[in-house]
Protein backbone atom coordinates (compact mmCIF):
# COMPACT_ATOMS: atom_id res chain seq x y z
CA UNK A 1 0.00 0.00 0.00
CA UNK A 2 1.21 3.66 -0.97
CA UNK A 3 0.36 6.64 1.11
CA UNK A 4 0.14 9.81 -0.92
CA UNK A 5 3.71 11.49 0.55
CA UNK A 6 5.67 14.49 -0.19
CA UNK A 7 9.24 14.52 0.29
CA UNK A 8 11.20 16.90 2.29
CA UNK A 9 14.75 17.43 2.66
CA UNK A 10 16.28 19.16 5.60
CA UNK A 11 19.55 19.73 6.79
CA UNK A 12 18.77 17.16 9.94
CA UNK A 13 17.35 13.79 10.31
CA UNK A 14 15.64 14.16 13.39
CA UNK A 15 14.37 18.23 12.59
CA UNK A 16 13.74 16.59 8.89
CA UNK A 17 11.05 13.65 10.38
CA UNK A 18 9.67 15.83 13.15
CA UNK A 19 9.01 18.54 10.21
CA UNK A 20 7.58 16.00 8.02
CA UNK A 21 5.30 14.14 10.07
CA UNK A 22 4.01 16.80 11.74
CA UNK A 23 2.64 18.38 8.82
CA UNK A 24 1.24 15.23 7.37
CA UNK A 25 -0.79 15.48 10.75
CA UNK A 26 -1.70 19.19 10.01
CA UNK A 27 0.57 21.26 11.28
CA UNK A 28 1.26 23.32 8.04
CA UNK A 29 3.42 26.09 9.68
CA UNK A 30 5.76 23.60 11.41
CA UNK A 31 9.81 24.36 9.47
CA UNK A 32 12.89 22.90 10.32
CA UNK A 33 14.37 25.55 12.13
CA UNK A 34 11.23 25.92 14.46
CA UNK A 35 11.09 21.89 15.20
CA UNK A 36 14.74 22.34 16.25
CA UNK A 37 14.54 25.56 18.37
CA UNK A 38 10.85 24.22 20.17
CA UNK A 39 12.79 20.99 20.85
CA UNK A 40 15.58 23.33 22.61
CA UNK A 41 18.01 21.65 19.69
CA UNK A 42 21.36 23.65 20.14
CA UNK A 43 23.50 22.57 22.58
CA UNK A 44 27.40 21.71 23.25
CA UNK A 45 28.66 18.95 25.40
CA UNK A 46 32.23 17.40 25.19
CA UNK A 47 32.87 13.98 27.65
CA UNK A 48 36.48 14.18 28.19
CA UNK A 49 37.23 10.68 29.60
CA UNK A 50 34.80 9.06 26.57
CA UNK A 51 36.04 8.04 23.15
CA UNK A 52 33.81 8.04 20.34
CA UNK A 53 36.38 5.85 17.05
CA UNK A 54 39.38 6.88 18.99
CA UNK A 55 38.86 10.86 19.26
CA UNK A 56 36.68 12.98 21.49
CA UNK A 57 33.05 12.64 22.73
CA UNK A 58 31.94 15.82 21.38
CA UNK A 59 27.85 17.01 20.41
CA UNK A 60 26.36 20.09 19.24
CA UNK A 61 22.77 19.12 19.77
CA UNK A 62 20.73 17.78 22.30
CA UNK A 63 20.38 14.04 22.84
CA UNK A 64 18.89 11.70 19.46
CA UNK A 65 15.06 11.48 20.18
CA UNK A 66 14.58 14.80 22.35
CA UNK A 67 13.95 16.89 19.64
CA UNK A 68 10.88 14.65 18.20
CA UNK A 69 9.32 14.62 21.73
CA UNK A 70 9.79 18.04 23.31
CA UNK A 71 8.54 19.42 20.12
CA UNK A 72 5.28 17.21 20.06
CA UNK A 73 4.51 17.29 23.84
CA UNK A 74 4.85 21.71 23.38
CA UNK A 75 2.51 21.39 20.61
CA UNK A 76 -0.13 19.43 22.55
CA UNK A 77 0.20 16.35 20.34
CA UNK A 78 0.91 12.61 21.81
CA UNK A 79 3.13 10.30 20.40
CA UNK A 80 3.51 6.77 19.66
CA UNK A 81 6.62 5.47 20.50
CA UNK A 82 7.50 1.86 20.45
CA UNK A 83 10.58 -0.62 20.59
CA UNK A 84 10.94 -4.22 20.14
CA UNK A 85 12.67 -7.38 21.16
CA UNK A 86 11.44 -9.32 18.28
CA UNK A 87 12.16 -8.70 14.59
CA UNK A 88 9.02 -10.13 13.74
CA UNK A 89 7.20 -7.69 16.06
CA UNK A 90 9.09 -4.90 14.77
CA UNK A 91 8.29 -5.48 11.40
CA UNK A 92 4.72 -6.65 12.13
CA UNK A 93 4.06 -3.58 13.93
CA UNK A 94 5.35 -1.32 11.16
CA UNK A 95 3.63 -3.53 8.41
CA UNK A 96 0.44 -2.35 10.51
CA UNK A 97 1.08 0.89 10.22
CA UNK A 98 1.87 1.62 6.01
CA UNK A 99 -1.25 -0.51 5.70
CA UNK A 100 -3.23 1.86 7.79
CA UNK A 101 -1.66 4.90 6.00
CA UNK A 102 0.56 5.70 8.57
CA UNK A 103 4.00 7.03 7.92
CA UNK A 104 6.41 6.25 11.15
CA UNK A 105 10.04 7.61 12.03
CA UNK A 106 12.32 5.43 12.50
CA UNK A 107 15.53 5.03 14.22
CA UNK A 108 18.48 3.43 12.10
CA UNK A 109 22.30 2.90 12.56
CA UNK A 110 23.89 3.88 9.55
CA UNK A 111 26.83 1.28 9.43
CA UNK A 112 24.91 -0.75 7.18
CA UNK A 113 22.91 1.65 5.67
CA UNK A 114 23.08 0.38 1.98
CA UNK A 115 22.66 4.06 0.12
CA UNK A 116 24.65 6.03 2.62
CA UNK A 117 28.22 6.23 0.63
CA UNK A 118 30.94 4.26 2.02
CA UNK A 119 32.70 7.22 3.45
CA UNK A 120 29.82 8.12 5.96
CA UNK A 121 29.32 4.72 7.53
CA UNK A 122 30.25 4.45 11.11
CA UNK A 123 28.81 2.97 13.89
CA UNK A 124 26.46 5.63 14.53
CA UNK A 125 22.63 4.63 15.69
CA UNK A 126 20.58 7.52 16.01
CA UNK A 127 20.33 8.39 12.45
CA UNK A 128 16.22 8.98 11.98
CA UNK A 129 14.44 8.35 8.79
CA UNK A 130 10.51 7.73 7.27
CA UNK A 131 9.06 4.97 5.83
CA UNK A 132 5.91 5.73 4.09
CA UNK A 133 5.26 2.40 2.12
CA UNK A 134 6.32 -0.94 0.43
CA UNK A 135 5.94 -2.07 -2.65
CA UNK A 136 6.96 -6.17 -3.22
CA UNK A 137 9.81 -6.61 -1.45
CA UNK A 138 11.02 -3.04 -0.55
CA UNK A 139 10.26 -0.56 1.91
CA UNK A 140 9.85 3.22 0.55
CA UNK A 141 12.32 5.51 2.60
CA UNK A 142 12.30 9.17 3.39
CA UNK A 143 15.65 10.19 4.37
CA UNK A 144 15.13 14.25 5.51
CA UNK A 145 18.75 14.45 4.02
CA UNK A 146 18.44 13.15 0.88
CA UNK A 147 17.19 15.20 -2.07
CA UNK A 148 14.76 12.47 -2.97
CA UNK A 149 12.91 9.43 -1.94
CA UNK A 150 14.93 5.87 -1.88
CA UNK A 151 14.38 2.07 -1.15
CA UNK A 152 15.03 -0.36 1.17
CA UNK A 153 14.88 -4.18 0.86
CA UNK A 154 13.25 -5.95 4.23
CA UNK A 155 16.48 -7.40 4.92
CA UNK A 156 18.27 -4.45 4.96
CA UNK A 157 15.71 -2.37 6.74
CA UNK A 158 15.49 -4.84 9.34
CA UNK A 159 19.22 -4.80 9.32
CA UNK A 160 19.39 -1.00 10.32
CA UNK A 161 16.62 -0.71 12.69
CA UNK A 162 18.45 -3.85 14.64
CA UNK A 163 22.00 -2.57 14.62
CA UNK A 164 24.16 -2.55 17.62
CA UNK A 165 26.50 -0.83 19.84
CA UNK A 166 26.09 2.25 21.88
CA UNK A 167 21.76 4.03 21.32
CA UNK A 168 21.08 0.92 19.54
CA UNK A 169 17.43 1.59 18.25
CA UNK A 170 16.13 -2.03 19.23
CA UNK A 171 13.51 -1.07 15.79
CA UNK A 172 12.54 1.96 17.28
CA UNK A 173 9.37 3.60 15.83
CA UNK A 174 7.64 6.76 16.08
CA UNK A 175 5.05 8.75 14.83
CA UNK A 176 2.60 12.12 16.13
CA UNK A 177 -1.10 10.47 17.06
CA UNK A 178 -3.94 12.48 15.43
CA UNK A 179 -4.95 15.33 17.12
CA UNK A 180 -6.88 18.72 17.57
CA UNK A 181 -5.51 21.42 14.77
CA UNK A 182 -2.54 23.03 16.50
CA UNK A 183 -3.04 27.15 16.38
CA UNK A 184 -0.87 30.16 16.20
CA UNK A 185 -1.17 30.66 19.80
CA UNK A 186 0.19 26.95 20.96
CA UNK A 187 3.01 27.51 18.39
CA UNK A 188 4.16 30.77 20.07
CA UNK A 189 4.10 29.17 23.28
CA UNK A 190 6.01 26.35 22.52
CA UNK A 191 9.15 28.94 20.92
CA UNK A 192 8.30 30.48 23.98
CA UNK A 193 9.47 27.33 26.16
CA UNK A 194 11.49 26.29 23.59
CA UNK A 195 13.83 29.19 24.19
CA UNK A 196 13.67 28.87 27.61
CA UNK A 197 14.66 25.81 28.36
CA UNK A 198 17.67 26.29 25.81
CA UNK A 199 19.09 29.20 27.87
CA UNK A 200 18.71 26.77 31.06
CA UNK A 201 20.60 23.87 29.17
CA UNK A 202 23.38 26.56 27.70
CA UNK A 203 23.77 29.10 30.58
CA UNK A 204 23.48 26.68 33.62
CA UNK A 205 24.04 23.38 33.33
CA UNK A 206 25.98 22.01 36.09
CA UNK A 207 29.55 20.98 35.91
CA UNK A 208 32.21 22.05 33.42
CA UNK A 209 32.03 20.15 30.14
CA UNK A 210 28.79 20.89 29.04
CA UNK A 211 27.12 24.29 27.60
CA UNK A 212 28.68 27.42 27.08
CA UNK A 213 31.28 27.13 29.68
CA UNK A 214 32.02 23.59 27.30
CA UNK A 215 32.70 25.19 24.50
CA UNK A 216 35.57 27.32 26.95
CA UNK A 217 36.89 24.12 28.69
CA UNK A 218 37.55 22.60 25.10
CA UNK A 219 38.97 25.64 23.66
CA UNK A 220 41.63 25.46 26.89
CA UNK A 221 41.91 22.12 26.44
CA UNK A 222 42.77 22.19 22.98
CA UNK A 223 45.72 24.04 23.41
CA UNK A 224 47.30 21.36 25.39
CA UNK A 225 46.66 18.67 22.82
CA UNK A 226 49.72 19.21 20.94
CA UNK A 227 51.98 18.33 23.84
CA UNK A 228 49.94 15.95 25.29
CA UNK A 229 48.74 13.78 22.26
CA UNK A 230 51.10 14.59 19.92
CA UNK A 231 50.37 16.46 16.45
CA UNK A 232 49.03 13.09 14.92
CA UNK A 233 46.64 12.34 17.57
CA UNK A 234 45.46 15.88 18.37
CA UNK A 235 44.82 16.45 14.38
CA UNK A 236 42.83 13.77 14.43
CA UNK A 237 41.14 14.57 17.41
CA UNK A 238 40.72 18.17 15.73
CA UNK A 239 39.00 16.60 12.67
CA UNK A 240 36.67 14.57 14.98
CA UNK A 241 35.57 18.03 16.06
CA UNK A 242 35.05 19.46 12.79
CA UNK A 243 32.66 16.51 11.90
CA UNK A 244 30.78 16.76 14.48
CA UNK A 245 30.35 20.47 13.75
CA UNK A 246 29.95 20.39 10.03
CA UNK A 247 28.95 16.83 8.79
CA UNK A 248 25.73 16.08 7.32
CA UNK A 249 22.68 17.20 9.24
CA UNK A 250 23.91 20.44 10.83
CA UNK A 251 23.26 23.11 8.67
CA UNK A 252 26.72 24.45 8.69
CA UNK A 253 28.49 25.60 11.94
CA UNK A 254 27.26 23.13 13.86
CA UNK A 255 23.33 24.07 14.05
CA UNK A 256 24.28 27.75 15.18
CA UNK A 257 22.49 28.94 11.71
CA UNK A 258 19.60 26.58 12.06
CA UNK A 259 18.93 28.23 15.59
CA UNK A 260 19.24 31.37 14.09
CA UNK A 261 16.83 30.61 11.36
CA UNK A 262 14.87 29.64 14.53
CA UNK A 263 14.85 32.98 16.38
CA UNK A 264 14.09 34.89 12.49
CA UNK A 265 11.02 32.67 11.96
CA UNK A 266 9.63 33.30 15.98
CA UNK A 267 9.37 36.74 15.06
CA UNK A 268 6.22 36.01 12.97
CA UNK A 269 4.80 34.48 16.58
CA UNK A 270 6.66 37.08 18.62
CA UNK A 271 7.63 40.28 17.24
CA UNK A 272 9.79 41.55 19.52
CA UNK A 273 12.95 43.38 17.61
CA UNK A 274 15.49 41.60 19.90
CA UNK A 275 14.55 38.13 18.08
CA UNK A 276 16.40 38.95 15.35
CA UNK A 277 19.10 41.21 16.59
CA UNK A 278 19.68 38.15 18.42
CA UNK A 279 19.19 35.91 15.49
CA UNK A 280 22.20 37.85 14.45
CA UNK A 281 24.67 36.52 17.53
CA UNK A 282 24.31 33.56 16.24
CA UNK A 283 24.89 33.63 13.07
CA UNK A 284 28.10 35.57 14.26
CA UNK A 285 28.64 32.25 16.36
CA UNK A 286 27.98 29.97 13.65
CA UNK A 287 30.44 32.26 10.97
CA UNK A 288 33.16 31.88 14.36
CA UNK A 289 32.73 27.88 14.52
CA UNK A 290 33.51 27.94 10.46
CA UNK A 291 36.32 29.47 10.76
CA UNK A 292 37.90 27.98 13.52
CA UNK A 293 37.44 25.07 11.59
CA UNK A 294 39.81 26.32 8.58
CA UNK A 295 42.31 26.51 11.17
CA UNK A 296 41.60 23.02 12.60
CA UNK A 297 42.01 22.03 8.71
CA UNK A 298 45.17 23.50 8.30
CA UNK A 299 46.63 21.62 11.77
CA UNK A 300 45.38 18.25 10.48
CA UNK A 301 46.26 19.03 6.76
CA UNK A 302 50.17 19.11 8.51
CA UNK A 303 50.08 22.61 6.81
CA UNK A 304 49.88 24.66 10.26
CA UNK A 305 51.49 22.59 13.62
CA UNK A 306 53.42 24.99 15.91
CA UNK A 307 52.05 25.62 19.91
CA UNK A 308 51.08 29.01 18.43
CA UNK A 309 48.46 27.39 15.94
CA UNK A 310 46.73 25.46 18.55
CA UNK A 311 46.83 28.77 20.51
CA UNK A 312 45.06 30.51 17.92
CA UNK A 313 42.34 27.21 17.22
CA UNK A 314 41.59 27.39 21.29
CA UNK A 315 41.28 30.99 21.45
CA UNK A 316 38.67 30.89 19.21
CA UNK A 317 37.02 28.43 20.98
CA UNK A 318 37.19 30.86 23.75
CA UNK A 319 35.58 34.03 22.11
CA UNK A 320 32.70 31.29 20.81
CA UNK A 321 31.73 30.54 24.13
CA UNK A 322 31.65 34.44 24.89
CA UNK A 323 29.15 34.87 21.92
CA UNK A 324 26.71 32.37 22.71
CA UNK A 325 26.87 33.24 26.21
CA UNK A 326 25.90 36.68 25.06
CA UNK A 327 22.82 35.62 22.65
CA UNK A 328 21.75 33.06 25.54
CA UNK A 329 21.88 36.01 28.34
CA UNK A 330 19.78 38.05 25.72
CA UNK A 331 17.28 35.81 25.30
CA UNK A 332 16.58 35.45 28.78
CA UNK A 333 16.10 39.05 29.13
CA UNK A 334 13.12 38.78 26.73
CA UNK A 335 10.00 40.45 27.89
CA UNK A 336 7.67 37.48 27.14
CA UNK A 337 4.07 39.41 26.92
CA UNK A 338 2.32 36.17 25.86
CA UNK B 1 27.16 32.91 6.34
CA UNK B 2 25.59 34.24 3.22
CA UNK B 3 23.64 32.20 0.38
CA UNK B 4 26.79 32.75 -2.19
CA UNK B 5 29.59 31.64 0.41
CA UNK B 6 27.94 28.08 0.40
CA UNK B 7 30.95 25.96 -0.48
CA UNK B 8 30.37 23.40 -3.77
CA UNK B 9 33.69 21.56 -3.52
CA UNK B 10 33.89 18.01 -4.25
CA UNK B 11 33.51 14.87 -1.68
CA UNK B 12 32.00 11.93 -0.68
CA UNK B 13 28.25 13.27 -1.19
CA UNK B 14 29.20 13.53 -4.71
CA UNK B 15 26.47 9.87 -5.65
CA UNK B 16 24.74 10.55 -2.76
CA UNK B 17 22.58 13.61 -2.46
CA UNK B 18 23.24 17.73 -2.01
CA UNK B 19 23.06 18.60 1.39
CA UNK B 20 21.26 21.72 3.16
CA UNK B 21 22.51 24.37 4.26
CA UNK B 22 21.23 27.59 6.06
CA UNK B 23 22.77 30.91 4.78
CA UNK B 24 21.41 34.73 4.78
CA UNK B 25 20.51 36.22 1.51
CA UNK B 26 20.90 40.14 0.79
CA UNK B 27 18.31 41.44 2.76
CA UNK B 28 19.70 39.35 6.10
CA UNK B 29 16.91 36.66 6.06
CA UNK B 30 17.63 33.01 6.40
CA UNK B 31 17.32 30.62 3.19
CA UNK B 32 18.17 27.53 2.57
CA UNK B 33 20.88 26.50 -0.23
CA UNK B 34 22.03 23.42 -1.63
CA UNK B 35 26.18 22.34 -1.37
CA UNK B 36 28.10 19.78 -2.99
CA UNK B 37 30.66 19.28 -0.19
CA UNK B 38 33.05 21.70 1.63
CA UNK B 39 36.76 20.62 1.60
CA UNK B 40 37.51 21.37 5.33
CA UNK B 41 34.81 19.01 6.28
CA UNK B 42 36.05 16.12 3.55
CA UNK B 43 39.83 16.80 4.65
CA UNK B 44 38.67 15.74 8.19
CA UNK B 45 36.80 12.57 6.80
CA UNK B 46 40.03 12.04 4.80
CA UNK B 47 42.05 12.14 7.84
CA UNK B 48 39.52 9.79 9.66
CA UNK B 49 39.56 7.10 7.12
CA UNK B 50 43.64 6.98 6.75
CA UNK B 51 43.93 6.63 10.64
CA UNK B 52 41.58 3.76 9.85
CA UNK B 53 43.64 2.00 7.29
CA UNK B 54 46.51 1.98 9.32
CA UNK B 55 44.87 0.05 12.07
CA UNK B 56 43.86 -1.86 10.08
CA UNK B 57 47.15 -2.72 8.58
CA UNK B 58 48.48 -2.72 11.91
CA UNK B 59 46.04 -5.47 12.96
CA UNK B 60 47.05 -7.31 9.88
CA UNK B 61 50.60 -7.45 10.94
CA UNK B 62 49.97 -8.48 14.38
CA UNK B 63 47.68 -11.01 13.08
CA UNK B 64 51.08 -12.48 10.48
CA UNK B 65 52.93 -12.22 13.80
CA UNK B 66 50.49 -14.09 16.07
CA UNK B 67 50.63 -11.84 18.18
CA UNK B 68 46.59 -11.40 17.49
CA UNK B 69 43.52 -13.81 16.15
CA UNK B 70 42.60 -12.50 12.88
CA UNK B 71 39.31 -11.16 14.88
CA UNK B 72 41.70 -8.06 15.66
CA UNK B 73 42.32 -7.65 12.04
CA UNK B 74 37.68 -7.79 11.01
CA UNK B 75 37.72 -5.99 14.17
CA UNK B 76 39.38 -2.83 13.17
CA UNK B 77 37.75 -3.57 8.89
CA UNK B 78 35.00 -3.27 10.54
CA UNK B 79 35.10 -0.08 13.16
CA UNK B 80 34.62 -2.37 15.94
CA UNK B 81 35.34 -2.08 19.43
CA UNK B 82 34.43 -5.27 21.90
CA UNK B 83 31.70 -3.42 23.43
CA UNK B 84 29.87 -3.45 19.94
CA UNK B 85 31.42 -6.78 18.42
CA UNK B 86 29.87 -8.06 21.69
CA UNK B 87 26.23 -6.40 20.90
CA UNK B 88 26.25 -8.22 17.34
CA UNK B 89 27.33 -11.14 18.67
CA UNK B 90 25.75 -12.06 21.95
CA UNK B 91 29.61 -12.72 23.22
CA UNK B 92 30.73 -11.65 26.71
CA UNK B 93 33.26 -8.45 26.34
CA UNK B 94 36.00 -10.95 28.39
CA UNK B 95 35.23 -13.48 25.90
CA UNK B 96 36.15 -11.73 22.49
CA UNK B 97 39.51 -10.56 24.78
CA UNK B 98 40.36 -13.80 24.47
CA UNK B 99 38.81 -15.11 21.07
CA UNK B 100 41.84 -12.32 20.15
CA UNK B 101 44.64 -14.75 21.10
CA UNK B 102 45.87 -17.00 18.45
CA UNK B 103 45.94 -19.70 20.97
CA UNK B 104 42.35 -19.64 21.91
CA UNK B 105 40.93 -18.86 18.56
CA UNK B 106 42.44 -21.96 16.47
CA UNK B 107 40.66 -23.84 19.13
CA UNK B 108 36.74 -22.00 18.64
CA UNK B 109 33.93 -24.23 17.16
CA UNK B 110 32.40 -23.81 14.30
CA UNK B 111 29.14 -22.27 16.10
CA UNK B 112 31.37 -20.02 17.56
CA UNK B 113 32.99 -18.46 14.70
CA UNK B 114 29.98 -18.46 12.66
CA UNK B 115 28.22 -15.48 14.86
CA UNK B 116 31.33 -13.81 14.03
CA UNK B 117 31.20 -14.35 10.28
CA UNK B 118 27.50 -13.04 10.62
CA UNK B 119 28.41 -9.88 12.64
CA UNK B 120 31.23 -8.95 9.81
CA UNK B 121 29.11 -10.29 6.92
CA UNK B 122 31.58 -12.74 5.66
CA UNK B 123 32.37 -16.64 6.21
CA UNK B 124 34.01 -18.65 8.93
CA UNK B 125 37.19 -19.39 6.35
CA UNK B 126 37.28 -15.78 5.18
CA UNK B 127 37.73 -14.88 8.91
CA UNK B 128 40.29 -17.92 9.04
CA UNK B 129 42.32 -16.82 6.47
CA UNK B 130 41.53 -13.06 6.90
CA UNK B 131 40.32 -12.90 2.95
CA UNK B 132 37.45 -11.36 1.97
Amino acid sequence: MITPFEHIQAAHCENGVTTNLLQQTGVDKITEPLAFGIGSGLFYIYIPLLKINNGPAIAFRTMPGLIFKRTCKALGIDVVRKKFRSREQAELFLEACINSGQPVGCQVGVYYLSYFPKEYRFHFNAHNLIVYGREDDRYLISDPVMETVTTLSRYELERVRFAKGPLAPNGQIYFPKEHPPVGDQQIANAIKSGIKRNVRDMLRIPGAFAGVKGIKYTGEKIKKWRDKLGEDQAGLYLAQLVRMQEEIGTGGGGFRYIYAAFLQQSYAFHPYDELPEISKIFTEAGDLWRTSAVQAAGIYKKRLGSQEDFNTMGNYLLEISQIERRGFEALSKIKWRS
Amino acid sequence: MKKEDIPQDPSSLANFSKEVYYATDNAGNYVTGLSTGWEVKANALDVAWKDIEQRVAAAKQKVLDKQASPLLYFMELHLMDAGILSAYTGFWQWQIKRHLKPSVFRRLSDKKLSKYAAAFNTGIDEIKTMMH
